[in-house]
């Protein structure tokens, strides 16, 4: 297989990661915001439990999509990061608030970094405010700036960017982009909670609740998104109707999120976590094969953008020698916190 | 200010902001470890309580440097994308393996902060050996980065100046990676213990008795000690590496404008550069040529072997160079007066004097650290990778430069100041828990 294949499969495979992983705690932040009802202290509660031990990890994923973006496809990056200044440095504000907020929420006042932190204090609360907003914002952003990218209204000609600084990513179909990200991500992390919250019936009903309510806008979400590709990013579109693959994809798609919806309303959590993840991977999936080769719809490929050859090289060396030392890692740090149960948590090592 | 001058005052200011984090996420871990293994060898339970205390510390801090050094490598794009497009496969490789370094760190200081019960006490305490460890490599790979924009090495360019190709591993290894290595580890190592020792030394004077905040103050000192008398050392390596490999980033931080034998060190003083000369300095004779060639009559060159606009900002240069040198010379000289006081006495020196000294010195380190870094950065302009690529030519075409840099300037005073009021609310309750009734079942 080419490097240049491999090396835009492992931006795929760690932007999969980032979304199933932080992805879900950009939604546990939805789901704080949004907490409401008599248990509303004990959501919250639940959700900074289930956040805390591994969201610092969660995130270096997206550092991994940056580092080999720029090394492997410099002259994507480049103009990426040119015409998406503004959507760029909106999501890293959001980053830095969450990432900051949820730190000194945490570890704010005499309460442990490992035990119950009680929410009464009113600086715990100001914190919380901004970090869920700030969840709520990161992933509408990177949403957006994914449906710039396959607009096709960014435009490189001899190595200068076109297409203004605005338009491309805010417009309708960024827009619905943007929000079914907001949307799955929030489906993701209800979904993990209701296995993290077992011990716990009447928080599990709450996020079902909450899952289900996300599933469906999720869904809801992509048909937006679907009808307004034919105007908003039309060699997407191509791409999403004209493929082999295509129908076959969206079929198994479709197929995972009824799966995942009906395995919420019977209970069967552990089955839900798995079926949403795979949903997840599926729309993901879905993008990026309906935009291959492209970068950067419509001038930039895996083809034209890559880095010398010998960088390409040396790049997947340095991954295949860092994956047997990361992995094993991952692996100590879920089974630490997510499976040896014990105070109701349990939760998310998807990815596989 | 220019547009160019907005985007590099949002990347200093970024980077300015992220190096203190940077630092502690470096160093901190590894005083929480050296805590931990003296709580397992002695079961003492001020040391379960310091390296607890600590462990929250890195909690905080590296948390906002997580964020901070994510914001940096989207910066690294959104500011300088031509610099990016053309050497992001050169730089990559080292950033890279730092990614997997940082990766490292974090799942380790999760297991740490929030593992103390899951896990046993043996896989607790090298998880947080791993997170020292790999805070360190961090920095490691980091700083290869930076030695290759001061000297690359590895690449081919035609007469004109253009990049015709490169070798990624001998731009890795570029040849300032050596000296700036062991100065940038022991940087972190000594403004970090230096910082806790002011913090403990102040605790101790309000209170004489506490166990914990003397050892606390025993441990800052020795790591900070030695690194405060190491660093003089690597600084003199530096700079008679730097007067062979970069002599214009020596001959701008020395503010050494012409070039002959029995070059003058000036200390202090403002550099003039259209009047090339420095104004209010004390004047060594030979001292430079000393300092850069241990010969006092050796030839140094000096500004005026090079173009004009080719020169770095001489005056801050020199300002910076000057603090950098004043604030180590001051850390070594306490560390040595704390060495003797401590051989003298057999015990950790208290008077009440020398604590105020102590506390007194507690920002001399984070000064040293970012006068040092503002050397090496200034000291390289008007270069992004000196003698290739000018910072000028490599700035982004995007037109409204000066709002992200209020954004960000806004957000980062905004954050700073929080973590300053959070580290004193846990220093404050601290002191009081220490002052508090002793711990239960005191284990011997």
């Amino acid at each position: 297989m080419p490097s240049e294949v491999l090396l835009g499969g492992v931006i795929v495979v760690a932007l999969m990661l980032y979304v199933l992983l932080a992805g879900a705690d950009f939604g546990g932040g939805v789901w704080d915001l949004l907490a409401f009802g008599p248990r509303r202290a004990r959501q919250r509660q639940a959700i900074e439990h289930a956040i805390g031990p591994i969201w610092e990890a969660n995130h270096v994923w997206l550092i991994l999509v940056v580092v080999v973006s720029f090394t492997a496809f410099p002259a994507a990056f480049a103009a990426l990061s040119t015409a998406l200044h503004v959507p760029l440095t909106l999501f890293l504000g959001g980053v830095v608030f969450r990432g900051s907020a949820f730190a000194f929420r945490s570890f704010d006042g005499g309460a442990g970094a490992s035990s119950g932190t009680t929410r009464g204090d009113l600086a715990q609360r100001r914190w919380g405010w901004i970090f869920s907003l700030a969840s709520l914002i990161s992933p509408l952003l990177l949403g957006m700036t994914v449906g710039a990218i396959a607009s096709g209204r960014i435009r490189v000609t001899g190595g200068l960017v076109e297409g203004g600084f605005v338009r491309p990513w805010l417009s309708l179909f960024p827009i619905a982009v943007g929000l079914y990200a907001l949307a799955l991500c929030a489906f993701l992390a209800a979904t993990y909670l209701c296995v993290e919250v077992e011990k716990d019936p009447e928080l599990q009903w709450d996020f079902r609740l909450r899952a289900f309510a996300a599933g469906i806008a999720v869904g809801g979400c992509a048909l937006l998104a679907f009808l307004l590709s034919g105007s908003g990013a039309p060699l997407i579109r191509d791409g999403l109707t004209r493929r082999p693959w295509t129908w076959p994809l969206h079929g198994t798609t479709a197929i995972i999120a009824i799966g995942a919806l009906v395995a919420l309303a019977r209970a069967r959590f552990r089955l839900a976590r798995v079926l949403v993840a795979l949903q997840t991977i599926a729309i993901l999936a879905g993008w990026v094969a309906s935009q291959y080769p492209f970068l950067l719809v419509p001038d930039l490929t895996i083809w034209n953008a890559a880095a010398p050859r010998e960088t390409r090289i040396w790049l997947l060396i340095f991954l295949g020698a860092g994956i047997p030392v990361l992995v094993p890692s991952l692996v100590v740090l879920f089974r630490v916190f997510k499976l040896s149960g014990g105070g109701g948590e349990k939760a998310p090592e998807h990815g596989q | 200010m220019t547009p160019l001058l907005y985007a590099r005052a949002q990347m200093g200011l970024s980077l300015a902001f992220h190096i203190v984090f940077a630092a502690v996420g470096i160093a901190l871990p590894l005083l929480m470890v050296i805590a931990d293994v003296l709580w397992i060898r002695t079961r003492d339970r001020d040391y379960l309580t310091l390296t607890k205390l600590l462990a929250k510390g890195t909690g905080i801090l590296f948390a906002v440097g997580a964020v901070s050094g994510t914001v940096l490598s989207f910066e690294l794009g959104l500011l300088w994308p031509t610099f990016m497009g053309t050497f992001g496969p050169v730089i990559g490789l080292p950033f890279a393996l730092e990614g997997f370094a940082f990766f490292t760190e974090a799942i380790f200081l999760g297991i740490y902060l929030y593992g103390r019960d899951r896990v046993s006490e043996r896989f607790h305490l090298f998880a947080g050996i791993v997170v020292a460890a790999s805070g360190a490599a961090s920095a490691f790979f980091v700083t290869l980065v930076n030695a290759f924009m001061n000297q690359p090495a590895g690449l081919t360019v035609d007469g004109a100046g253009h990049l015709l190709g490169f070798d990624p591993i001998a731009a890795m290894w570029s040849p300032p990676w050596r000296h700036q290595v062991v100065h940038v580890l022991l940087a972190s190592y000594q403004a970090t213990a230096f910082a806790m020792i002011a913090i403990h030394a102040a605790l101790l004077l309000r209170d004489r008795t506490s166990g914990l905040h003397r050892k606390a103050l025993s441990i800052a000192l020795a790591v900070g000690g030695l690194a405060a008398v190491a660093q003089p050392v690597s600084g003199d390596a530096s700079a008679k590496a730097i007067a062979r490999q970069q002599p214009i980033k020596l001959a701008g931080a020395e503010a050494h404008f012409v070039s002959g034998p029995r070059a003058p060190l000036e200390i202090g003083g403002f550099a003039d550069a259209d009047r090339r000369r420095v104004d209010g300095a004390i004047r060594i004779p030979g001292g430079l040529s000393f300092l850069a060639f241990n010969d006092l009559d050796a030839p140094v060159t000096g500004l005026d072997a090079f173009p004009r606009d080719e020169w770095p900002p001489v005056r801050e240069l020199h300002l910076a160079f000057d603090a950098m040198v004043g604030t180590g010379t001051a850390m070594a000289a306490i560390a040595l007066l704390a060495a003797a006081l401590a051989l003298r006495r057999r015990a950790l020196p208290d008077a009440r004097w020398f604590l105020r000294l102590l506390v007194a010195s507690g920002p001399l380190g984070l000064v040293a650290l970012e006068s040092g870094w503002l050397v090496t950065e200034w000291g390289r302009q008007p270069w992004i990778v000196r003698g290739v690529l000018r910072t000028a030519d490599a700035v982004t075409t995007f037109p409204y430069k000066s709002a992200p840099f209020w954004l960000f300037t806004i957000t980062y005073l905004f954050l700073a100041g929080v973590v300053v009021y959070l580290l004193w609310r846990q220093i404050v309750s601290s002191h009081h828990a220490a002052a508090a009734a002793p711990e239960p079942g005191r284990a011997v």
